[in-house]
């Protein structure tokens, strides 16, 4: 007992330091630097990716349509946030908006995150009976209607069409996109240690065991779908203030396979994992790789080979490669990251002598 | 245009994503891995022939479509060899997942390579010129796709239900182990079938690209993802289901284009996938199966 509270003190002190560094990096940087863009991304794609490791990570639910709901949290905040005086520049094409009032930045990520929720719960009556692959791929084409059907021009006064939107909040503050995934992620892990995230690992582990033990599978899978779209909607909703503007096009297949790639690499049931990887993901794709791209010469004039727009993706597809063929198990695999016992091993390791239970996958 | 020209573009459509369809149907059948390289790959073959036809303008068009098909047989071969078959033992998901990374990787390459521009595909002589059939005026190619497909089907068929090879081919999808054991080297049969797979999406990609001719490092992902639902469609492991969804599919997004719903013709297929996933989950020719505790 006394060795969780270390533990969680500990890790209290890890996220502690993470935000004192995210201060300091927000005071102090240069307003230039590619601190900023990358942590963005990096705080809107923890979420998104936690969120999809709650699905397919804890619950055993292998969905595909990430990107469906992020498009509805991100359309839905764009939409209830763009100032009244621009509405009607911003729907030029349609006349005007529909919805002629200005929402806050709270209430409006909510309810991206409920429209999103729900839209989880009507595609879920029909499609969590389904098994493994038919459900990634039936939740693949439900992102793809979603993504469809807002370019229509029929509902153009809402969602603008083809059109994209922008004008809305955006904050730029890389404080307000870490409080956002913060809490989220917070609350993402409160449900994974409580009864239900017991039952949504029993589920994973064993449909049937879990429903001779006396779990609802129906409800605890459809309260693991909703909640995880209800957390994508909101990651969609940064994804949105990230890029502020928000247009149908970017909410492809492509993505979701982008989330499910940082899932992976993280360790596909390691909350920390997720985290960590969506930041090693996007600083080395947005930033670390980005000389890649650019054709260098050395000092005799001579042209580095290789090098040259494009580059960097493909290092950076292959490395994803190895790990997926090597390194399957990802960063964390299933642990979580622990500075205590992080610590215990290194005093482990320098007293030479092991002691027992000190290291536990939990 | 009429309706019967529209329903003759939507059978040459159903056509080429029927002969993309088989691939993925047949490595379902076999690996129970839903190929999701299989789109990048027909993608792929496209781009081997600009590059062939523009390297090599010497050499007859005969003779580059070989070319590209062996080249794109060959690549096949080598995604299963290091993507697929050091994962053998591995779940199932990691399996998909290295397919989605070999998507990828396959089309930063392509982008890499064209500069993600999008290139044009070059003019091949007889199935490029325009004909009359039923007073309905279209390159040979569209009438040719859909016959392409049902012979190509047929021998396929024939191939599995009659051959030594087929007859391994079944027995490795039942079961692997018990297949070893009675002799069947099953490397051996996933690598000839995906050999098959992409020998059909070269073909396909020849007929598709003939009348689509801009290709870009993203043509893939759309017939890829219309084959895969089109083999969902006629149920998934099954060749002759992967035609009959592959052409229901195609003519389906073709009327919708008929009677002015273009725009929704995606989400038409994508939500007769769902309704056929959620009302029949084998799809029409599927099997049902029931699993074990």
């Amino acid at each position: 007992m006394w060795n969780q509270n270390k533990r969680t003190i500990c890790n209290l002190l890890l996220v502690a330091a993470l935000i004192l560094t995210l201060v300091l990096i927000e005071l102090l940087a240069p307003s230039t630097s590619m601190w900023f863009s990358v942590l963005r991304k990096v705080c809107t794609f923890a979420l998104a990716a936690v969120s999809m490791n709650l699905l397919n990570g804890f619950t055993g639910l292998f969905s595909l349509g990430q990107a469906g709901f992020m498009l509805l949290g991100a359309y839905t905040y764009a939409i209830l946030t763009i100032p009244v005086d621009m509405r009607s520049n911003v729907f030029r094409n349609y006349g005007d908006s529909l919805i002629r009032f200005q929402m806050p930045l709270v209430p409006a990520l909510l309810l991206a995150g409920l429209i999103a929720a729900f839209f989880a719960f009507l595609i879920g009556l029909p499609v969590l009976r389904l098994k493994s692959d038919y459900l990634a791929i039936a939740t693949l084409g439900f992102a793809e209607i979603v993504r469809g059907l807002v370019q229509l021009q029929n509902f153009g006064p809402v969602t603008n069409g083809p059109d994209p939107i922008n004008m809305f909040t955006a904050p730029k503050n890389i404080l307000v996109y870490a409080a956002i995934s913060g809490i989220s992620i917070l609350i993402i892990v409160l449900i994974i240690n409580s009864t239900y995230g017991r039952a949504f690992k029993a589920i994973r582990d064993d449909e049937i065991a879990a429903e001779a033990m006396g779990i609802n599978l129906a409800h605890h899978k459809r309260l693991s779908f909703i909640i995880s779209s209800f957390f994508c909607g909101i990651a969609g909703a940064m994804m949105a203030m990230c890029n502020t503007s928000v247009s149908s096009v970017s909410f492809t297949s492509a993505m979701t396979y982008q989330i499910l790639l940082v899932v992976v690499i993280g360790g596909i049931g390691s909350i920390s994992g997720s985290i960590i990887a969506a930041f090693i993901f996007y600083a080395s794709s947005e930033w670390w790789l980005k000389f890649l791209d650019l054709e260098t010469y050395t000092d005799a004039g001579a042209k580095i080979p290789l090098l040259g727009p494009g580059f960097r993706m493909v290092v950076f597809s292959i490395l994803i490669m190895i790990i997926v063929l090597f390194f399957r198990q990802g960063i964390m695999g299933t642990r979580e990251i622990s500075v205590y016992d992080g610590i215990l091993r290194i005093k482990n390791l320098f007293m030479k002598k092991s002691v027992k239970g000190g290291v536990k996958d939990e | 245009m009429n309706i019967l020209s529209y329903l003759i573009r939507g059978l040459a459509t159903g056509g080429q994503f029927a002969l993309v369809a088989i691939g993925y149907t047949m490595v379902y059948g076999i690996l129970k891995l839903i190929n999701f390289a299989h789109g990048e790959l027909f993608m792929v073959s496209g781009i081997l022939m600009i590059y062939i036809v523009a390297d090599f303008p010497m050499l007859p068009i005969w003779l580059a479509i070989f070319l590209m098909v062996v080249l794109t047989v060959f690549i096949g071969f080598l995604i299963e060899k290091f993507a697929y078959s050091p994962l053998r033992s591995a779940p199932r998901m990691s399996v998909m997942i290295s397919a989605i990374g070999v998507s990828y990787l396959l089309q930063n390459l392509v982008s890499y390579v064209t500069g993600g521009l999008s290139k044009q595909f070059p003019d091949i002589p007889v199935i490029g010129e325009s004909i009359r059939i039923f007073g309905v005026k279209d390159k040979l190619t569209v009438f040719l796709s859909p016959v392409i497909a049902l012979v190509l089907m047929v021998i396929l068929v024939w191939i599995i239900n009659h051959t030594k090879f087929g007859m391994s081919m079944r027995a490795v999808s039942k079961d692997f182990e018990t297949s070893q054991l009675m002799g069947i080297k099953i490397n051996r049969v996933i690598s000839i079938t995906f050999a098959i797979g992409a020998f059909l999406a070269a073909t396909g990609s020849i007929l598709y690209f003939a009348k689509n001719t801009g290709i870009n490092h993203l043509s893939g992902a759309n017939p890829g993802l219309k084959a895969f639902i089109a083999a969902v469609v006629g149920g998934i492991g099954s060749v002759p289901g992967a035609v009959v969804g592959a052409l229901i599919i195609g003519v389906v997004e073709s009327l919708a284009k008929a009677f002015g719903l273009a725009d929704f013709s995606d989400v038409i297929s994508f939500a007769l996938l769902i309704i056929i996933l959620v009302v029949k989950p084998t799809g029409i020719f599927g099997e049902k199966t029931t699993e074990k505790v």
